[in-house]
């Protein structure tokens, strides 16, 4: 365990101005990356801070604001499941966020988590993405296709927190995770998928979660074998511990006819 | 920092780093060495334990955060008596414990799903059950020590 100071702000003002007033300092929410990595010291550069947001009010919640739907960086995934007005309007993250893990991590996992841990292969970029979420922090509010900007990197300042997250409702989306159990695996392919708009969004098949921009201008072209074809170019998958390139870019091709399949039955 | 909970009904008060984990302060700071160290990454769900009435990962929660939460352990499961409660019981009858590493952790996970699903089938506690692995038993004894307490 990395000798760090711990943080416990009581409200949202004081975090953000600790904060900033703390060099080598991440939010801690529920744990389920930080803490693995501050056991095992893989952190880089080493943090000096964890700063505890999780018991922070106004981070949590699922509520209707200005037309969309806003989730707090800090509500668990069983808070979002449970949520009727998530279940109702966003249902292809309460899908996804039912896919993470098992109830354990789904208590303590949140989205403003997977969102600033930025892996490739976060179950619930796919969907932020294929909702065109908006990513609202103490300072500004970014989109979500601009919010990925490299492996693990984002496109948040070193003293940015992210508060919450919203998305429009009414959109149709989604959702596929194929891993190699149903709990608590890691996903070899994730995929969320908008036919209007159309949005074809993947995880763990490149650098960062991505939208696949060629399928869906086929999809907007009503060209579905046109954007079947284009998913396995837009993506950049790997051979490692999970799965190989061919498989992903097979299965990303299959997982898209299925989707859309799903969409245009119903 | 000092940090005060509640730990199987009782308050107790630690003085430790806020970042230390929940799980090294039971076992270590507390003597409460029924959680179990499985994985430390949240994937077995060998060191699980009940914070305000659900299921968490002790080696994912640090100490810091639990500051006047109500805390419950396996040890916390039997009465006050050392009366085993019906899922323990129910373990013991149907073979559902070899090795005992998941034991404690499966028996809280059961023990949450039968407080919210009730009565839960199979498949509730398949999934109710997944956050924790067992290398001995194939879940099958487990499953139905979990089932036999829905009736």
């Amino acid at each position: 365990m990395y000798d760090v100071t711990y943080l416990r702000p009581t409200n949202l003002k004081d975090a953000v101005q600790l904060y900033r007033a703390t060099p080598g300092c991440r939010p801690l929410a529920g744990g389920t990356d930080l803490m693995v990595m501050l056991h095992a010291r893989t952190l880089r550069p080493a943090p000096r801070a964890v700063l505890d947001v999780w018991s922070l009010l106004e981070l949590k919640g699922v509520r209707r604001s200005q037309g969309m739907l806003e989730i707090g960086a800090a509500e668990s995934y069983t808070g979002i499941i449970r949520s009727r007005d998530a279940q109702e309007h966003v249902p292809a993250l309460v899908a996804a966020a039912r896919t993470i893990g098992a109830a354990q991590i789904q208590n303590r996992g949140t989205l403003g988590g997977n969102l600033a841990n930025a892996s490739p292969a976060g179950d619930t970029l796919p969907v932020l993405l294929a909702y065109d979420a908006v990513v609202v922090t103490d300072r500004r509010s970014i989109p979500i296709d601009q919010f990925f900007t490299g492996y693990r990197k984002t496109a948040l300042q070193p003293d940015e927190l992210i508060v919450a997250v919203r998305m429009p409702l009414g959109r149709r989306v989604v959702f596929r995770k194929v891993g190699t159990r149903a709990a608590q695996a890691i996903s070899k392919v994730v995929t969320a998928v908008s036919r209007s708009p159309a949005r074809v969004a993947l995880g763990a098949v490149a650098e960062v979660p991505l939208r696949a921009r060629r399928a869906e201008a086929a999809l907007e072209r009503g060209d579905v074998e046109g954007a079947i074809a284009a998913v396995a170019d837009d993506i950049r998958p790997i051979d490692d511990v999970r799965s190989t390139a061919a498989y992903r870019r097979t299965v990303a091709q299959n997982v898209l006819r299925s989707l859309l399949d799903d969409l245009a039955r119903t | 920092m000092t940090v005060r909970f509640t730990l199987n009904g009782a308050p107790v008060s630690v003085e430790c780093a806020g970042s230390r984990r929940l799980l090294d302060t039971l076992r270590e700071d507390l003597g409460k060495t029924g959680t179990k160290e499985g994985c430390g990454e949240g994937e077995c769900g060998a060191c699980s334990v009940l914070i305000d009435g659900e299921v968490v990962d002790s080696c994912l929660v640090a100490v810091g955060q639990i500051e006047g939460r109500n805390v419950v352990t396996v040890e916390g499961l039997a009465g006050p008596d050392g009366k085993l409660s019906r899922l323990q019981q129910a373990f013991i009858e149907h073979g559902a414990a070899q090795c005992g590493i998941c034991t404690p952790g499966m028996l809280l996970a059961a023990h949450v799903l039968l407080q919210r699903t009730l009565p839960p089938s199979a498949d509730d506690v398949r999934e109710g059950l997944a956050g924790n692995l067992c290398r001995c038993t194939g879940y099958t004894k487990i499953i139905e020590a979990v089932l036999s307490c829905t009736t």
